[in-house]
């Protein structure tokens, strides 16, 4: 009876999100990093995870791309368990210190995690051209800027033809021109049915977000949209609505 | 086993080399000035030819050892180990293309070693010399096999160099190079027989001294590179897909 019930609604539960955390905890050493998260991301949304640096937010996109040992609960991203087979080349992911191979130029880079990727020919000028980097196409990576580098690392993710990114810390250290651009093409790619979970520590980039996860020591403080947020705090700004939550967690303690 | 993957990383192994042209003239050219300098430091023909065939193994091995267990620290470092985790590619194609494309730099070292032994420096050998190349390449496979594996223990790149002496000097210090292995102490030779670079450089020997080879050359060829094998999947088992 309980086995079926449950079936049912991981079946529910598979049609509408695309990840969903049951439980999750994560332990470094004696430190527990997360503490029993559960959460769903919507097909399609595209969630922000906010947080100050050091709350879990690396651990947790860690879990859900699957690279994370985790102490119990469960991750489940498109359907199958994290990490799983038929998931590698279903998810992009970006990690937040660029991991691209600084001795090689942006394409060569590009064109082996498209081989790896088993993505079509033309994909890595596509990539390049949609991280606005076609004039360092052959540059060397480690001679990039910085904001270039982090333009490189997040196009390794668009390679393919991923149904979720998982995007740590994309924005940090661009212009706003730049960092306009790519959240229009966050947007973009949402539209056509890709799901984004896309971290950072700033609030001003929260609202660009359809949902948003606030984090904070290894909890998750709310999971709402930023309206929801602003009316249910009634701060103006998003910044003041995650002191209050804060305020609010400290008072309940 | 996905043959495609290892090719891939193979060429982007040999690509990153390419950027790196000082790099590519050390690996090339560090063992044949290494063997140039030692034909004057005995001064005959003789001495050098009697020591030379040893030194084939013992370059090939040592160098690739260091370069392939920096580069792999670099790729665990670099997070891009990480990333190609979340990739479809397996953790033995990610190996085998190491050990193809370092497997291609060896033979290249080897080629151009061995030529300036023959032609310049009057090293004599009665066999034949592609099969002084195979076991040469054989040598620094399992150099890199070690490389890879070893350098799952290593943090830094500082602790990734400790380990040359730590794991290479051994086996050169009790491969029969300095003194006969059946002269050493019992413990010394029994340690110096499980040490597979002892019998790769046995086998170097008997291709310089013979024509014909019997059934501990082919021992040897079998040791050398059953030992690269199993370092291999040692370094498979090492790499994680998931780490804490």
């Amino acid at each position: 009876m309980t086995a079926s019930l449950n079936a049912r609604r991981i079946k529910h539960v598979t049609n509408s999100s695309a990840v969903v955390v049951e439980d999750l905890r994560v332990r470094r050493g004696t430190h527990t990093v997360l503490h029993d998260l559960g959460f769903e991301v919507p097909r399609g949304s595209v969630t922000g995870l906010l947080g100050p640096s050091g709350c879990g937010k690396t651990t947790l996109m860690r879990s859900i791309v699957g690279v994370q040992i985790v102490e119990s609960g469960t991750v489940t991203v498109l359907g199958h368990p994290a990490g799983s087979t038929p998931l590698r080349d279903k998810i992009g992911y970006a990690t937040q210190n660029p991991s691209v191979y600084a001795d090689l130029t942006v394409s060569e880079a590009l064109r082996y995690f498209a081989s790896i990727l088993r993505a079509p020919a033309g994909d890595v000028t596509r990539v390049i051209d949609e991280v606005n980097l076609g004039t360092h196409a052959d540059h060397i990576v480690g001679e990039l800027s910085g904001g270039q580098l982090t333009r490189a690392n997040l196009a390794v993710a668009l390679l393919g033809k991923p149904e979720l990114l998982v995007l740590d810390e994309p924005t940090v250290g661009l212009d706003p021109v730049l960092r306009e651009d790519l959240w229009l093409l966050f947007h973009r790619l949402a539209a056509d049915g890709v799901t984004l979970l896309v971290s950072s520590h700033v609030m001003d980039e929260a609202a660009r977000c359809g949902r948003l996860l606030l984090m904070r020591e290894g909890r998750i403080l709310a999971d709402d949209t930023p309206a929801a947020l602003r009316t249910s705090t009634g701060a103006d700004d998003l910044e003041q609505a995650f002191l209050s939550l804060v305020r609010r967690q400290e008072t309940l303690a | 086993m996905n043959v495609t993957f290892a090719l891939a990383t193979a060429r982007r192994i040999l690509t990153q080399l390419r950027h790196d042209r000082r790099t590519v003239a050390m690996l090339v050219l560090v063992p044949s000035l290494l063997l140039i300098l030692l034909r004057f430091v005995f001064n005959t023909e003789m001495a050098f030819s009697a020591a030379a065939p040893a030194l084939l193994a013992v370059f090939p091995f040592a160098i690739m050892f260091i370069v392939t267990s920096i580069t792999t620290l670099r790729e665990r470092t670099s997070a891009t180990l990480e990333r190609l985790m979340t990739m479809p590619i397996g953790k033995f194609d990610l190996l085998l293309g190491y050990a193809i494309a370092f497997g291609l730099v060896a033979v290249l070292q080897v080629a151009v070693a061995t030529a300036i032994s023959l032609t310049w420096l009057g090293l004599e050998i009665d066999g034949s010399v592609l099969l002084l190349l195979l076991i040469a390449m054989l040598d620094a496979l399992l150099g890199t096999a070690l490389g890879l594996f070893v350098s799952a223990f290593a943090r830094t790149e500082f602790q990734a160099v400790q380990f040359m002496p730590l794991i290479v000097m051994p086996q050169i210090l009790l491969c029969g190079l300095f003194a006969p292995r059946e002269t050493m102490t019992p413990v010394l030779e029994w340690l110096s027989n499980v040490m597979p670079l002892s019998y790769a450089v046995e086998a170097l020997e008997s291709v310089t001294r013979s024509n014909e080879l019997g059934g501990t050359f082919a021992r040897d060829l079998v040791i050398v590179a059953g030992s690269g094998v199993l370092a291999l999947i040692l370094g498979a088992a090492t790499l994680r897909r998931r780490t804490p």
